[in-house]
């Protein structure tokens, strides 16, 4: 088994620190605007929660408070972009680009404008708030979008990563966050580039029944774990994360599917249209290879604790494992 | 102030029923789109394009320009036929509008067509945009005289999204805001008095810290008046709720909310046959043309 050398240390250990992506999101954002004078910041009366405070108590000129309007902040910011300036809507995800979509859509993405879209408090793991403020239909309903970038980092150095390649990039994005403290499983020497995935846990050569975990976001360290506790099961499996969501890195699914005998999507997310659905739609066309998707299976989420809620719907690593060792068990070895 | 001597006037009105004559042509060659309010609107897009609006139709990205946002997108023939007749781009290519492989889209596409400052049609977004666009412009200089006009109609008032954006421009005071609301008070679905009142309109931008004027949308000099007033008021961002008569120009048109969402040929046939509607509003704006060419040349 082969774990990717610029991982955090700590990784498998007691010691792996844990942070919410949105820290990540607040200190890229703030690094943003110092380098560049024309970043602003919007906020629907969240600043804080979306760690949009940093930027704003640096920039009080460039920050516009919109109060609880997020319909409005979406176009506001179109008409930002309009003339020069580089802004970033920040809200919870479920609200922006949940509520905003059509001002979205039609203009910031069908304008072509230099907007930056950040949904904060994705996923079930958002916790005790419950379904209305739970996420897991915005990687579906932002990636059928022409023009549209979509990120879902995997921890706060990814956040920071994807907040600068967003800044300096000229288009809309869409990234998603978290609510909850997530194991930083990164470091700040990590590679993060544009439609790049990684392949972070490769298995020994020799190893059979081999399974590719493809995630992206804050399951990561859910991913790795599983494929630890399998390779070391004997079992081979990878693991592929996937920060950009769209574009999709098709080389990488390619050889992953190639190599494998099947593959595993796991995400905080409706498994249809998110990025169980972007890499099935790909493969099934491409390179045809079994799937298991996990993730939110056309349900609401509820109140309840982010640990026992990501159990739950099935999406930590237990279910992984499990699903694994059942699709290779002697029964089931058939449907492969 | 823009002091509009009456041979300045004059030329606005000729040109104002040219652009009502390619309005007409440009519906009639598509055969579908919206006819009252691009007629009802053709004076003050006249104005604006030939007097007010600082802009270089060759150099349309330039970064000094005022910007117009058009936010009711469904009347962008008379924006197409002004800035045609503006020098934007041929008049010809006007009679592709709504067309296969056209620039001209059926509702305005930004990046399209050059003068095209934002991509609208679905109502209630363009204020946003243009307090953005006031913003910005004031983040950069505090004391800009770059302006923001924005062009709504009065139906789309009815979307929340319009009121959160007024919130903000009167929280922000933008002084570089002018929004122009084309009050025909109709809709598709009826007169909007009906469907859902709007009244007191005056009071609900006043209650939003607004410069509230209201005038008569077809007289050229008055609303040239209400638009200098309005640059003139620094701490507040203005409305100009310009009273105009849906399908103005064309009397078989005029003030039916029938003719809303239809193209001459289609409308109602209570006044002229569906057959002669096209004719019958060339002839009457061409008789109104030549009369105005007439009073010019005495």
């Amino acid at each position: 088994m082969k774990l990717a050398n610029h991982l955090n240390p700590n990784i498998f250990t007691d010691k792996l620190e844990k942070a919410p992506n949105r820290d990540g999101f607040g200190e890229g954002l703030l690094a943003a605007g110092q380098k560049d004078s024309q970043v602003v910041a919007l906020s629907a009366d969240l600043t804080e929660s979306t760690r949009v405070n940093l930027f704003a108590e640096a920039f009080p000129d460039r920050f516009v408070q919109c109060g609880v309007a997020e319909q409005n902040m979406a176009s506001v910011a179109s008409g930002l972009a309009a003339v020069g300036k580089v802004p970033f809507i920040a809200s919870y995800a479920m609200f922006s680009p949940g509520r905003n979509w059509e001002q979205i859509r039609t203009t910031v993405a069908y304008n072509d404008q230099n907007v930056k879209i950040i949904g904060a408090h994705s996923g079930v793991s958002v916790g005790p708030d419950g379904a209305t403020h739970q996420a897991i239909e915005d990687i579906a309903i932002m990636r059928v979008m022409p023009n549209m970038i979509v990120i879902a980092p995997a921890d706060t150095h990814e956040a920071k990563k994807a907040v600068l390649f967003a800044a300096a990039h000229k288009g809309p994005v869409y990234i998603r966050l978290g609510r909850s403290p997530v194991p930083v499983v990164t470091t700040t020497g990590s590679p993060f580039e544009l439609g790049k995935a990684q392949l972070l846990m490769e298995p020994d050569s020799s190893a059979r029944n081999r399974t590719g975990i493809v995630t992206t976001g804050s399951l990561l360290y859910e991913a790795l774990c599983a494929a630890k506790e399998l390779n070391e099961a004997g079992f081979g499996v990878s693991v592929l994360h996937m920060p950009t969501i769209k574009p999709l890195d098709e080389s990488a699914l390619v050889r992953l599917a190639e190599e494998s005998d099947l593959l595993i999507t796991l995400e905080e997310h409706q498994v249809a249209g998110g990025l169980g659905g972007a890499v099935a739609e790909f493969l099934s066309e491409r390179r045809p290879v079994k799937i298991v998707r996990l993730g939110v299976h056309d349900e609401f989420g509820q109140s309840g604790e982010p640990e026992e809620l990501v159990a739950h719907y099935g999406m930590d690593r237990k279910t992984v494992v499990e699903t694994v060792k059942n699709a290779f068990s002697r029964e089931k070895l058939k449907v492969l | 102030m823009y002091y509009l001597s009456d041979s300045e006037v004059d030329k606005l009105e000729a040109k104002a029923a040219e652009i009502r004559q390619s309005v007409i042509e440009m519906l009639v060659a598509a055969g579908s789109g919206h006819t009252a309010g691009p007629l009802g609107m053709a004076d003050i897009f006249t104005l604006l394009y030939f007097s007010v609006l600082r802009q270089d139709p060759k150099n349309p990205d330039w970064p000094e320009r005022d910007r117009l946002v058009l936010s009711n997108g469904h009347i962008c023939p008379v924006l197409y036929a002004t800035l045609a007749h503006r020098g934007y781009f041929d008049t010809t290519e006007l009679l592709t509008l709504r067309k296969f492989g056209s620039r001209l889209q059926g509702h305005p596409h930004r990046g399209s067509l050059p003068g095209i400052e934002t991509s609208s049609g679905p109502l209630g977004s363009g204020l946003s945009q243009a307090v953005g666009m006031a913003m910005g412009l004031r983040m950069d200089n505090p004391y800009t005289s770059q302006y923001v006009y924005c062009l709504m109609s009065d139906g789309e008032l009815q979307e929340g999204q319009s009121w959160e954006a007024a919130m903000l421009a009167g929280k922000e005071r933008l002084h570089n805001l002018i929004v122009i609301v084309d009050r025909n008070a109709i809709q598709i679905d009826g007169y909007t008095e009906d469907v859902m009142p709007l009244e007191p309109l005056r009071e609900k931008f006043e209650s939003w810290n607004f410069d509230v004027q209201e005038i008569d949308g077809h007289n050229i000099r008055m609303v040239a008046d209400a638009i200098g007033k309005a640059q003139a008021v620094y701490s507040q961002p203005s409305v100009i709720i310009a009273h105009t008569i849906p399908g103005k120009g064309v009397d078989i048109f005029e003030r039916d909310f029938h003719w809303h969402g239809n193209p001459p040929g289609k409308g109602p046939e209570n006044r002229v046959k569906k057959g002669d509607q096209a004719k019958e509003a060339l002839r009457k704006l061409r008789t109104l043309s030549g009369s105005l060419t007439n009073s010019e040349d005495k």
